[in-house]
C-alpha cells in the first residue's frame, strides 16, 4: 500500500478538530484503529472512478422549497428546560471573549 | 406462530382483530406486556427506559377510542421505541452518556402519527450508542442479550427491539437502519423487520447518524404486521426537505400471496467463501420453496459488492463527523466544568462519547480534512456511484433480489468487540442497499444447529415495498419458515 501509517501527531490534529481531548491510552488506539482500518479502505483505489459522478444523496425529494413564513413558535422554556447552565432566556457558557 | 393463550404473544393483526371483538382490554393487553417486560428484561436488558405510567395511560385512552368504535389499526397496539426517537417527556438517551438526562419537547414525526393512531408505548429500547454498532455492546447502559441463547449478541444497533418483540415484551417496534442495524438484528433474534427506501419515511426528530443513509423502520412478529406498521410510518413530511411526497400504498392489501411469474435475482457475490454452511443451505430452500410456488430465480452479478464496506466507512462516518458536532455541552446533554469553552467542548466529547463513537468521529473527521477530502470521501462517494449502478442494471433483469442477511448467525457476546474491522464485516450483505437506498425486508428462514434464526433479505427497487413484503409474506403463508418462540 502506497499509503504512509497514520502519526501521532495527525492524530492529535484530527482529534483538536474533533473537539475531543484523547487520553493517550486512546490516542494509541485510535492512531492503531485507524491504520488498520483505512488499510481496508485503500482498496477503494483498486476501482477506476475516473469520470464517475459522485453520489451525495439517494432519495427523490430533490430541493425542495417551502413558503418563507415562521412555523414554530416560541418555546424558551421548553427549548432551555434541557440546558446545563441558564440565566434568564439564555443558554450560559464560560466567558469566551476576555 | 405457534396459537399461544398469552396476549404478549400475539402478533398485531390478530390482536387488532380481537380488540375489536372485546374479547380483551387494550389495558389488559398492555399489562400482559408490561409483566413480560418485568420478568425476563433483567436476563435481556432490551430496555433502557421502561414507561409503565405512559403506557398505562395511552392503555385507557386507546380503550376508550375502541369502545367509540373506528380507530386505526394501531389502537391499543404495545410498542417499543428505539431509544434514538424523540418523544416529548420521555427520555432520550441515544444509550449515550451524553444523552443520559435528555428529555425532548417534541416528537420525532412517526411517534407523533403512531400517538394519533392510539399506540401504546411500552418503553425506549436499548441500541448502540448513536447506532453505531452491529451487535448493542456499544452501549452506555450495557449490552442486550440474545432472546434465542443469552451469551450471544441480539445484533445492532437496534438489537433492543429485535429482542424485545423476539421476547414478546411487545408486539412490534421501531428501529433505524444506516447499514443494516434494523436487517441485521431481526436476523439474530429471529423476527420480521424492513428497512424502507431512503426517503420513504420521514427522519424528523430521529437522532442523526448518517444523514444520506439512515432510515426508520418496524420490527414486527409477521411480514403482515411489518405492512401494517410501515403503511402508518411511511408519507411525506413538512418537517423532512428529504421524505418523499409519493403516495403511500396500502401495504396490507397489496398482501396476495402471489409469488407467480416472480423473476428472483440471486447475486454469486453473496455466496462467499466463509460463510456459516447453514446460512446458505437456509436461504437456498427458500429459494427452491419460491420455485415451487410458481417463482424463477437466477445468478445475478453485482461487481462492486465488495467494496461496499470501504465506501460506507467513509460516507457514514463523514456524515456522522458533521451530525455530532451538535453534542457540546452548550445547549443540552452532559457538560463537563471547563475555564473556556473549547475545553467545555473536549472534555464533555470526551467524557460523554463511548470508544466506538469516537472511533467514527475521528474517521470521518480525518477523511473531511484539507488534504484527504479528495481522496476518501469524494472517492467514496464516486464508488457510491458504482454499487448503485449495480442494483440498477441487476434490476433489468429481476424483480428482487434475495441474499442471507448476514454471513452467520448471533455471535458470541464480546467476540468481536476488540476487533473493530471484523465487527463491521459483519454488515456486509446489507450495507450496499443502504448505500443504494433501497428497500431490504429481514425474515426469519431457518435455525441452525444451535437453534439460532437465520435471517433471509430481500432487496427490491426504489419504493417496491409493496412487492418486497408480498414475496416475504407469501413465504410466511406457504409455512417453508417459521418463527420460534425462544425459550426463555
Amino acid at each position: 500500500m502506497g499509503r504512509s501509517k497514520i502519526t501521532l501527531e495527525q492524530v492529535r490534529h484530527v482529534a483538536l478538530l474533533a473537539r475531543l481531548s484523547l487520553a493517550p491510552d486512546e490516542e494509541d488506539r485510535i492512531r492503531a484503529n485507524m491504520d488498520e482500518i483505512l488499510d481496508y479502505i485503500d482498496k477503494l483505489n483498486e476501482l477506476s472512478t475516473d469520470g464517475i459522478e459522485p453520489t451525495a444523496q439517494v432519495g427523490d425529494a430533490g430541493t425542495p422549497t417551502r413558503a418563507d413564513a415562521v412555523t414554530n413558535h416560541p418555546a424558551a422554556d421548553a427549548m432551555l428546560a434541557n440546558a446545563p447552565a441558564r440565566e434568564r432566556g439564555f443558554f450560559k457558557v464560560p466567558k469566551i471573549i476576555d | 406462530m405457534a396459537p399461544s393463550s398469552e396476549l404478549n404473544c400475539l402478533t398485531i393483526s390478530e390482536a387488532a382483530e380481537r380488540l375489536r371483538r372485546r374479547e380483551f382490554s387494550v389495558l389488559e393487553l398492555t399489562r400482559a406486556c408490561l409483566e413480560r417486560i418485568a420478568a425476563v428484561d433483567p436476563k435481556l436488558n432490551a430496555f433502557i427506559t421502561v414507561t409503565e405510567e405512559e403506557a398505562m395511560a395511552q392503555a385507557e385512552a386507546a380503550d376508550r377510542r375502541l369502545k367509540a368504535g373506528a380507530a386505526a389499526t394501531l389502537c391499543g397496539i404495545p410498542l417499543g421505541i428505539k431509544d434514538i426517537y424523540c418523544t416529548a417527556g420521555m427520555r432520550t438517551t441515544c444509550a449515550s452518556k451524553i444523552l443520559e438526562n435528555f428529555v425532548p419537547p417534541f416528537d420525532a414525526s412517526v411517534i407523533a402519527k403512531l400517538r394519533r393512531e392510539g399506540a401504546v408505548f411500552v418503553g425506549k429500547t436499548n441500541m448502540d450508542e448513536f447506532a453505531m454498532g452491529s451487535s448493542t455492546e456499544n452501549s452506555a447502559f450495557g449490552p442486550t442479550a440474545n432472546p434465542h441463547d443469552l451469551t450471544r449478541v441480539a445484533g445492532g444497533s437496534s438489537g433492543g427491539s429485535a429482542a424485545a418483540v423476539a421476547a414478546d415484551e411487545c408486539l412490534g417496534a421501531l428501529g433505524t437502519d444506516t447499514g443494516g442495524s434494523i436487517r441485521e438484528p431481526a436476523a439474530f433474534c429471529g423476527v420480521v423487520g424492513i428497512k424502507p427506501t431512503y426517503s420513504r419515511v420521514s427522519r424528523y426528530g430521529v437522532v442523526a447518524y448518517a444523514s444520506s443513509l439512515d432510515q426508520v423502520g418496524p420490527f414486527s412478529k409477521s411480514v403482515r404486521d411489518a405492512a401494517i406498521l410501515l403503511r402508518t410510518l411511511a408519507g411525506e413530511d413538512p418537517q423532512d426537505s428529504t421524505c418523499s411526497a409519493r403516495p403511500v400504498p396500502d401495504y396490507e392489501r397489496g398482501l396476495t400471496g402471489d409469488v407467480k411469474g416472480l423473476r428472483i435475482g440471486v447475486p454469486k457475490e453473496f455466496f462467499v467463501e466463509g460463510m456459516q454452511p447453514e446460512v446458505e443451505k437456509a436461504v437456498r430452500a427458500m429459494l427452491k420453496q419460491y420455485e415451487s410456488m410458481g417463482a424463477t430465480t437466477r445468478e445475478i452479478s453485482l461487481p462492486h459488492s465488495s467494496y461496499a464496506i470501504a465506501c460506507y466507512y467513509i460516507v457514514a462516518t463523514a456524515e456522522a463527523s458533521a451530525n455530532l458536532a451538535r453534542y457540546d455541552g452548550v445547549r443540552y446533554g452532559l457538560r463537563e466544568r471547563a475555564e473556556d469553552n473549547v475545553e467545555l467542548n473536549e472534555k464533555t466529547r470526551e467524557r460523554g462519547f463511548g470508544a466506538e463513537v469516537k472511533r467514527r468521529i475521528m474517521l470521518g473527521t480525518f477523511a473531511l480534512s484539507a488534504g484527504y477530502y479528495d481522496a476518501y470521501y469524494l472517492k467514496a462517494m464516486r464508488v457510491r456511484t458504482l454499487i448503485r449502478r449495480d442494483f440498477e442494471r441487476a434490476f433489468e433483469n429481476c424483480d428482487v433480489i434475495v441474499t442471507p442477511v448476514a454471513p452467520t448467525t448471533a455471535f458470541r457476546l464480546g467476540e468481536k468487540m476488540s476487533d473493530p474491522l471484523t465487527m463491521y464485516l459483519s454488515d456486509i450483505f446489507t450495507i450496499s442497499v443502504n448505500l443504494a437506498g433501497l428497500p431490504g425486508l429481514s425474515m426469519p428462514c431457518g435455525y441452525d444447529a444451535n437453534n439460532l434464526p437465520i435471517g433471509m433479505q430481500i432487496i427490491g427497487p426504489q419504493f417496491s415495498e409493496e412487492m418486497v413484503l408480498r414475496v416475504g409474506d407469501a413465504l410466511e403463508r406457504s409455512g417453508a419458515a417459521t418463527l420460534r418462540r425462544p425459550a426463555l
